[in-house]
């Protein structure tokens, strides 16, 4: 049993990993189900099936959601591993249950997400957490890779591979994955699972299901001898082999109790969850109790995050934050509002939504999508908005749409972000090129795929941008292409709710003909 | 004696059709290198360029058995073939299939894009026609793909970062498409070198007009410069809208002379759409850099209708 429950995990964890780092689009988007899964983003993205799904997994079978489906609690088993090749005798002293700490720690993170502040859900979920590790620590490990071996391809003319750019992607997701990642680390390490025990919000309440699961791990079998080894073993720190119980609320399934146990003393088996009464029948209604329970705790978290949508909470307008403060020769501009993903409908619902699982900003082909630090205030940190320093939104483009997993973009389709406007352009003459220097440029319109930015005649010759604003997109590709510096002349301003962008009617294409050579 | 010449010009121009084609075909070798520019109008991209490629005297003169050939066509935009961004995919197929028969050992296709240069070869249809035409497709996209080089003769382009596959190359062959463009009025040969260079926005910033022109003081010219004005972008370019902007010329123009190419090419586009030839300044500071003519009555010129 433990090595099918390490082959799934190892598959899963695997996979995610992989669709985190894979740049190259070899995992079509579809493998997004492998993220939309997770519970967190499922609870956010009101997904109930899978909510319902998870909740019943656990009343059946316990916790195996911690040990095979969430990629942090996998990447916990690989130290915990890894620590055990160094470590042969590696022990785990059984321990109470913080059961005050536990739900103390889901008490803040309910009511902080009530409040607006979903920072802190954002750091604790343990999928928004693996997010962030995959994409800002484990995905520039990867592209450097990736990096080395395509420069031994090409000095042979092999371009099978190709060189990638490689960002910092955003402080603050860099710092708070280094951390989270340290931590984790150390805490797997050297106390087994101790972070899904006793801090995440997730296996507290996955664990309380447990507590009522059909199948569950049963100690103290003919063959016990209460040696104690089980309970060293258990990376869970949950068995206590004096009195031959196992805390089922911290018990992830893994089954390397079974396995350690060498007079077969412990067995995985359909039990009732209350062993003093045995009768069948009972358990039965038992078990509709448990059904119960899990019923009401599934709607009590869905009717939170329903609430919370619905209400929609003031919070204050995070998107009077960024403040760039130019000053220079040419004219600095500073922008008011930060630019959400096409999808995301508005800043506020966007902010509501993410968990900041950096998901998108691994997956925009484009490099635009960068966590933020303060652009949306200190709660909105780690969230995603666009950046044209690098790139700009490709106007056909809508990857981050298909695969967020909260929701907090919402799918379009390719018509749908052809007239959406995230944003709207603005022009400041004084900088540009044509008027400083009196040379052609149109760099910003070459790019513009609206024409909202086109090249009209201006002094002799000349052709200058001029700019309508309806028929903008808010794609950024003026702003990344234009070549003054230090402030552009050319950028993209936000638009805190979306708007539509006009459609230009399509002239009638006169069938023109060309007859001659005209030389 | 040069009017004599002319009319004699005229007078193929105007013969050539039905068998004549036939025969001229057959005389190409024959006529090898008469000719400075060849127009074709009225056929299919790959027709039309068979058809000039014979004029200028056959593929065999310019690409030689052993050659590393590269071809520079415009992929700049993540757009499909009909709306008219990007060089037309059968015509870069043809012209691959063309330099592996004349014997090259390897045909590399590429440009610096725009858009996302991945979007860009797959949706151009250009990255399909390279493979399926025995050719090799390699991406531009990445600073260490290019090497600086010196451009002694430019007036604001001193130095450059130039494409590798540019610069190795035995024969390299200009592929443009034919359009109008806001910034530099038009985009055409000189103007498609700027996919060959990794800084552009220096260009926009120091005066666009003469660091094309500049550009193209480059030591490796490109060996043939083939306009395809199979279909020309008449307005919004150099990327486009719609299919709005797009015109179906049918036109091809083949020259060695890269300033004589863009000549004639702003010459056929200005019966579409107003463009003097003095308004795309880079085609004039280009002749004055002496890289070519935009005097094409001094040129042997052949035109032809199919």
């Amino acid at each position: 049993m433990k090595k099918v429950r390490i082959a799934i995990s190892l598959v899963l964890f695997s996979a995610i990993t992989f669709y985190f780092l894979d740049f190259a689009e070899i995992l079509p988007n579809r493998f997004h189900v492998l993220v939309q899964v997770q519970l967190i983003p499922a609870i956010i993205a009101l997904n109930v099936i899978v909510v319902l799904f998870i909740f019943v997994l656990t009343l059946l079978f316990g916790r195996i959601y911690c040990s095979s489906v969430c990629p942090l609690g996998i990447l916990q088993d690989m130290a915990d591993w890894t620590a055990k090749r160094f470590h042969r005798k590696k022990k785990y002293p059984h321990f109470k249950e913080q059961r005050i700490l536990r739900w103390s720690i889901v008490a803040i993170v309910i009511v902080s997400f009530i409040f607006g502040i979903h920072i802190v859900l954002n750091i604790l979920d343990p999928y928004s957490a693996f997010g962030r590790i995959a994409t800002t620590l484990f995905k520039p490990a990867y592209l450097v890779m990736n990096n080395l071996i395509a420069a031994v391809g090409n000095h042979f003319n092999n371009f099978r591979f190709y060189q990638v750019d490689i960002f910092i992607t955003g402080l603050s997701s860099l710092l708070i994955a280094a951390v989270t990642f340290a931590v984790i680390l150390f805490l797997s390490y050297k106390y087994g699972r101790l972070y899904c025990n006793t801090i995440c919000p997730v296996g507290t309440i996955l664990g309380f299901i447990a507590k009522f699961s059909f199948f569950k791990i049963k100690i103290g079998g003919d063959g016990c001898n209460s040696c104690g080894l089980c309970e060293m073993k258990c990376k869970s720190s949950c068995i206590d082999a004096k009195t031959k119980e196992i805390d089922y609320t911290r018990c992830v399934a893994c089954f390397n109790c079974i396995e350690v146990c060498k007079r077969d003393a412990l067995s995985y088996q359909f039990l009732e969850w209350s062993k003093q009464k045995p009768a069948k029948t009972e358990s039965v209604n038992k078990s509709y109790d448990a059904t119960k329970r899990k019923f009401i705790s599934a709607s009590v978290l869905l009717g939170i995050a329903t609430i919370q949508k619905a209400l929609g909470r003031k919070g204050k307008d995070s998107a009077n934050n960024i403040k760039e403060i130019f000053t220079s020769h040419n004219v600095a501009f500073k922008k008011n509002h930060p630019i959400t993903p096409p999808g995301s409908v508005n800043v506020k619902r966007f902010n509501d939504s993410c968990t900041a699982c950096q998901l998108c900003v691994s997956k925009c082909p484009s490099q635009v999508l960068q966590p933020a630090f303060f652009e949306y205030g200190m709660i909105g940190m780690m969230q995603p908005a666009m950046s044209f320093k690098h790139g700009y939104c490709n106007y056909h483009c809508t990857v981050c749409s298909e695969i967020c997993p909260t929701k907090a973009i919402v799918e379009i389709s390719q018509k749908e972000k052809n007239t959406l406007q995230i944003g709207q352009v603005k022009f400041i003459k004084e900088n540009c090129v044509v008027v400083t220097d009196g040379t052609n440029c149109g760099a910003c319109s070459e790019h513009c795929p609206t024409q909202a930015v086109s090249m009209q005649p201006y002094k002799g010759d000349l052709n200058i941008p001029t700019i309508i604003n309806e028929l903008c997109v808010g794609c950024g590709g003026c702003e990344y292409i234009c070549p003054v510096r230090p402030y552009r002349a050319i950028y993209v301003e936000g638009n805190p709710v979306h708007l539509q962008a006009k459609v230009t009617e399509e002239k009638e294409n006169k069938k023109i003909k060309v007859d001659d050579f005209g030389f | 004696m040069k009017a004599v010449a002319l009319t004699g010009v005229a007078a193929t121009f105007k013969m050539v059709d039905g068998f004549e084609l036939l025969a001229q075909s057959t005389k190409a070798t024959a006529v090898s290198g008469a000719y400075d520019l060849v127009a074709v109008m009225g056929g299919e991209p790959d027709i039309m360029f068979r058809r000039a490629i014979a004029e200028m005297g056959g593929i065999g003169k310019y690409v030689k058995p052993g050659n590393k050939v590269t071809i520079k066509p415009n992929i700049g935009w993540d757009r499909v073939p009909e709306l008219a961004a990007n060089t037309n995919p059968v015509l870069v197929s043809e012209i691959v299939k063309q330099c592996l028969k004349a014997g090259a050992k390897e045909v590399i296709v590429f440009d610096h894009t725009c858009d996302d240069w991945r979007k860009c070869y797959k949706n151009s249809g250009i990255e399909d026609a390279v493979i399926a035409a025995g050719g090799k497709i390699i991406p531009g996209h990445d600073e260490s793909y290019y090497r600086e080089v010196n451009l002694p003769n430019a007036v604001n382009l001193k130095t450059a970062k130039i494409h590798q596959a540019i610069l190795d190359s035995d024969v390299w062959i200009n592929v443009p498409i034919l359009k109008n463009h806001g910034g530099a009025k038009m985009s055409i040969s000189m103007k498609n070198l700027m996919g060959i260079v990794w800084d552009r926005r220096y260009f926009h910033s120091h005066n666009l007009q003469q660091c094309i022109a500049d550009c193209s003081t480059l030591d490796k010219k490109p060996t043939l410069n083939v306009v395809d004005a199979y279909r020309l972008m008449k307005s919004n370019g150099p990327q486009g809208k719609t299919e709005a902007d797009v015109v179906l010329s049918k036109g091809l123009f083949i020259s060695t002379d890269i300033i004589a190419a863009d000549t004639a090419a702003t010459k056929f586009f200005n019966q579409v759409s107003e463009m003097p030839l003095e308004t795309v300044e880079y085609i004039g500071k280009g002749e004055s850099l002496k890289l070519g003519t935009t005097q094409l009555d001094k040129l042997k010129v052949k035109r032809i209708k199919i």
